[in-house]
């Protein structure tokens, strides 16, 4: 079966739980997308028909004293951005934005930022997409509309779909609305860098930076160019004294540069955000989730072999590689080395073909896996919502043909 | 004469009490298993204390196997179960029936691995929360969360009902603390879910295990994320005319982005038990008290304290004071720890836990002084004003006939009236049997049916804390799934 062709844009909730109801009773496997940035992450779907909400946009609620944003799922990021930064807040986890890597122009949705769950370098202070998510609307696959959470921070009322709705890939539900808690953005923020440092020197002294009482809100090493950085933000005094002293705790490590410039700052946590690095290499791309001491260890067993080059962010715990796009993408070595140390590895940039007979997402232990599944069932008992995305089958599918 | 109903104990598990309870020495071993009703009578309550009855029997298992036995021999003899940890919950998510097990985690106290490197500790999921935070300190860690119940409470139970505390706003709650579990399902299987590594390979698991209030599996390991400690933290406070007022500030001051690690609020009746009881020093003429408690190195604590005092400038504070010592700052937590003891003096009393949109401070609080007024009981608010979670507490007399009932009925309407607001029923304490019979004011048909969706997946018979967090009518049909012996 072809990649869908015909992509429906519902104008509304109503609209788009009809259009899934529908499908679940024909059976019509269905691709969700939002604008399409992220329609190459994941395993390619067998759809004869997408859907998108990117008719569904609009910010339909913020109270900035409340640090609370909502806003419909096709809403872009960037316009988030803009009224958050119009009060000076912003989102804590620092949403990427894959387009250039993925090879697209897309401008993201929020929807498809929560729907895949991939947070930037803040993820380490301020936690992941998930955290900063505090509720859901969405439609299952069955067509109905469902809300969990609410636009409260503090919320334990029933269980916490809204955890398991982030990140799964319009797998259990096409997500409709999203409310989050936001921050206030940092006046200023300084990174300080060293340079010439090999892997396990820098992850070492980043986590020298990250176990110090100076608030680090990004860790990241370059390890190509060797180079290393720590970032803080905060007020202007608060910002000038933890440099200060966190240059005297890496001393050891060689001598700090400190950079204060904002538009540089922006510049540099982006490039990290969306490895950047690796837009313009030819390769495949893999985003590896460990604890951080053991990355340089997993890498350089890589190096070996496959690995071209690497960048650590969240202070090790993450690692983007680049290898060459051959074979399986070196999938069954990174998986062995990743598993060996409980983590787990995606695999974010390869061909259609490649990803397909590879699989993206690192196979779960068999009793876990066994529950993914059974939500999945779930929440979409025929099997319609993107089908193949995450590695399930697609019983929808399989009747048909 | 408490007025949430529980189902009636299956006569038939009862009747074969000396079967289960022997199936239950042989799982767990015989030291591990209680069942005299002089030792049981100790298991029937949490604190929400209102509500007991004490458990055919009680389990306290001294490892993951042993309670993967114990839960495995429940399911085959289609037991009911009560997962317990301190037995600290406000809300009855530890209440027992006749005719369940507890099992409690409490044996299962120690530290398994402590990795500052990587910033975490692997512990027993029955190590107390603030023993977690103990085992850290030497090195200048802590373990974030920080329930009131700290001393007191285990990290299973924090697990269970996603626990916050007052330094949420700027630490998060259990779930943006937690890394990884080991979970012990109904069948017996031992899951390891999340770990030292950050986020998940597929769905959030970690995510909808954390505050499923026990009704997925039982939790016996912990990874938990550990932060350096700060340099120091001062607390301000700040007296003013109303509410209102006071409401506004701490809004102003949140977007004057300014993230302080706590911002509690008292109202007056609170202010004066307080002062009564603990003697902290706080000012008796204001209607309204806030404590601002910000962290990091003198010369940072000095530069956020003067961008909160210009924000508070604004407003008029009547009072307002910096803590100038250590010992000043312990007598300012002090007071407003001290709040449920100071209540506890005057009056029995009933705690809330909803939460609002901050901007609904000022209408919430009002319209609460009329209910007051209606229910001829007394409110008084302690509260974590940064995050919108209240805790009225009513006061009403427990030997007063019709009194309790009175103060459920004015707890319930402070709780729709949370929910009326764009807010919800519990902040940080969770559902249990409390609130249960509420969640249709929050939540429609279709949302409940898609939570418990979940648990049909984890707990197909659901045998494990069954009568909780859902009113007793909509989980009627799958609870009795248990008694015909057939699963989803």
């Amino acid at each position: 079966m072809a990649k869908s062709s015909k992509i429906l844009a519902p104008r509304n909730e109503e609209e788009l739980a009809g259009i899934v109801a529908k499908a679940m009773r024909e059976r019509t496997p269905l691709e969700i997308s939002g604008a399409g940035s992220r329609r190459g992450y994941g395993n390619p779907v067998q759809s004869v028909l997408g859907v998108s909400t990117s008719a569904m946009t609009g910010i339909t609620l913020y109270e900035p004293a409340a640090l609370t944003i909502v806003a419909r799922a096709g809403t872009p990021l960037d316009a988030i951005r803009d009224a958050l930064a119009a009060e000076g807040q912003h989102l804590p986890f620092e949403p990427a934005d894959l387009s250039a890597l993925l090879g697209n122009k897309s401008r993201p949705t929020i929807g498809g930022t929560v729907a895949t769950g991939i947070s930037g370098p803040r993820r380490i202070q301020a936690g992941a997409v998930r955290d900063s998510l505090i509720g859901v609307r969405f439609v299952d696959g069955t067509g109905a509309v469902i809300k969990n959470g609410g636009r409260v921070m503090k919320n334990v009322t029933g269980y916490d779909l809204v955890k398991m709705m982030c990140g799964s890939n319009g797998t259990l539900g096409v997500l409709t609305e999203l409310s989050f808690k936001v921050l206030p953005r940092p006046r200023m923020t300084a990174t300080l860098s060293l340079d010439g440092l090999d892997d396990d020197k820098a992850i070492a002294a980043l986590a020298a930076a990250l176990g110090s009482p100076f608030d680090i809100t990004g860790a990241a090493h370059v390890s190509g160019t060797a180079s290393t950085f720590v970032r803080i933000e905060g007020f202007g005094e608060s910002v000038a004294y933890r440099a200060g002293q966190l240059s005297q705790l890496l001393a050891p490590f060689g001598k700090c540069r400190i950079n204060d410039d904002g538009k540089a700052n922006t510049l540099l946590w982006q490039d990290i955000r969306d490895c950047t690095a690796f837009a313009d290499k030819p390769g495949a791309v893999w985003r590896l989730s460990v604890k951080p001491s053991d990355a340089p260890r997993i890498v350089a067993g890589l190096r070996t072999g496959p690995a071209m080059d690497a960048v650590y962010d969240w202070g090790g715990g993450l690692v983007w590689l680049l290898v060459p796009e051959e074979g399986d993408c070196a999938a069954a070595m990174i998986r062995k080395a990743v598993a060996a140390s409980g983590g787990h590895a995606t695999l974010v940039r390869a061909g259609d073909a490649n990803r397909a007979s590879t699989g993206v997402f690192q196979p779960e232990p068999a009793p876990v896996a066994a529950i993914s599944a059974a939500l999945r069932a779930k929440y979409d008992p025929a099997g319609i919502l993107n089908p193949g995305r995450m590695g399930f089958e697609a019983p929808a599918i399989r009747k048909a043909g | 004469m408490a007025h949430v109903l529980m189902p009636e104990p299956d006569k038939r598990i009862i009747a074969r009490r000396v079967e289960i309870i022997s199936a239950l020495e042989d799982a767990a071993g015989e030291g591990n298993v209680i069942h005299d009703p002089a030792e049981t009578i100790a298991y029937e309550c949490d604190a929400l204390a209102a509500y007991h009855c004490p458990p055919l029997a009680v389990v306290l298992p001294r490892s993951t196997q042993e309670v993967a036995a114990v839960l495995k021999t429940c399911l085959r003899l289609g037991v009911p179960v009560v997962p317990r940890g301190s037995g600290t919950s406000l809300a009855g998510g530890a209440l027992p029936t006749a005719d369940s097990v507890v099992i409690g985690v409490s044996r299962l106290n120690q530290v398994l691995e402590t990795d500052f490197p990587n910033r975490f500790i692997r512990v027993q999921s029955g190590m107390t929360n603030l023993s977690v935070s103990q085992s850290v300190e030497a090195e200048g860690f802590f373990y974030a969360p920080d329930p009131s119940s700290q001393l007191a409470c285990a990290i299973a139970g924090n697990i269970a009902m996603n626990s916050g505390g007052a330094h949420c706003l700027k630490y998060g709650v259990t779930t943006n603390n937690l890394m990884g579990v080991t979970l012990v399902t109904m069948d017996g299987e031992i899951i390891e879910i999340g770990g030292p590594h950050c986020d998940p390979a597929g769905y959030d698991l970690l995510g909808v295990i954390c505050g499923s209030e026990g009704q997925f599996g039982i939790v016996t390991e912990a990874v938990l994320r550990i932060l350096r400690k700060p340099e120091g933290a001062r607390p301000i406070l700040m007296g003013f005319d109303s509410n209102e007022v006071a409401g506004a500030c701490v809004a102003d001051i949140i977007k004057a982005g300014v993230l302080p690690v706590a911002m509690e609020f008292m109202d007056k009746p609170a202010i004066i038990a307080c002062e009564n009881f603990a003697h902290a020093g706080y000012p008796t003429d204001v209607e309204a008290l806030l404590i601002v408690e910000v962290e990091g190195s003198q010369e940072e604590i000095a530069e956020q304290l003067a961008h909160i005092r210009k924000v508070a400038e604004r407003h008029a504070p009547k009072v307002m004071r910096e803590s100038e010592s250590a010992m000043q700052s312990d007598l300012i937590w002090k007071g407003r720890k001290a709040a449920f003891g100071a209540m506890g003096q005057m009056a029995d009393y009933m705690c809330m836990d909803g939460t609002i949109p901050t901007s609904q401070l000022p209408f919430v609080l009002k319209r609460m002084q009329e209910m007051s007024k209606e229910y001829g009981l007394g409110v008084a608010n302690v509260f974590h004003a940064g995050d919108g979670n209240l805790h009225p507490l009513i006061l009403y007399n427990a030997n007063k006939p019709g009194d309790q009932e009175k103060c459920e009925a004015f707890g319930s309407d402070i709780l729709k009236l949370c929910v009326e607001v764009g807010g919800c029923l519990t902040g940080e304490h969770g559902v249990g049997i409390e609130k249960r019979d509420l969640m249709t004011v929050q939540y429609n048909e279709e949302d409940l049916e898609a939570q418990m969706r979940v648990k049909d997946v984890f707990d197909p018979h659901w045998l494990l804390n069954p009568a909780k967090v859902f009113p007793m009518a909509v989980s009627h049909s799958r609870r009795l799934r248990n008694q015909q012996g057939e699963a989803a």
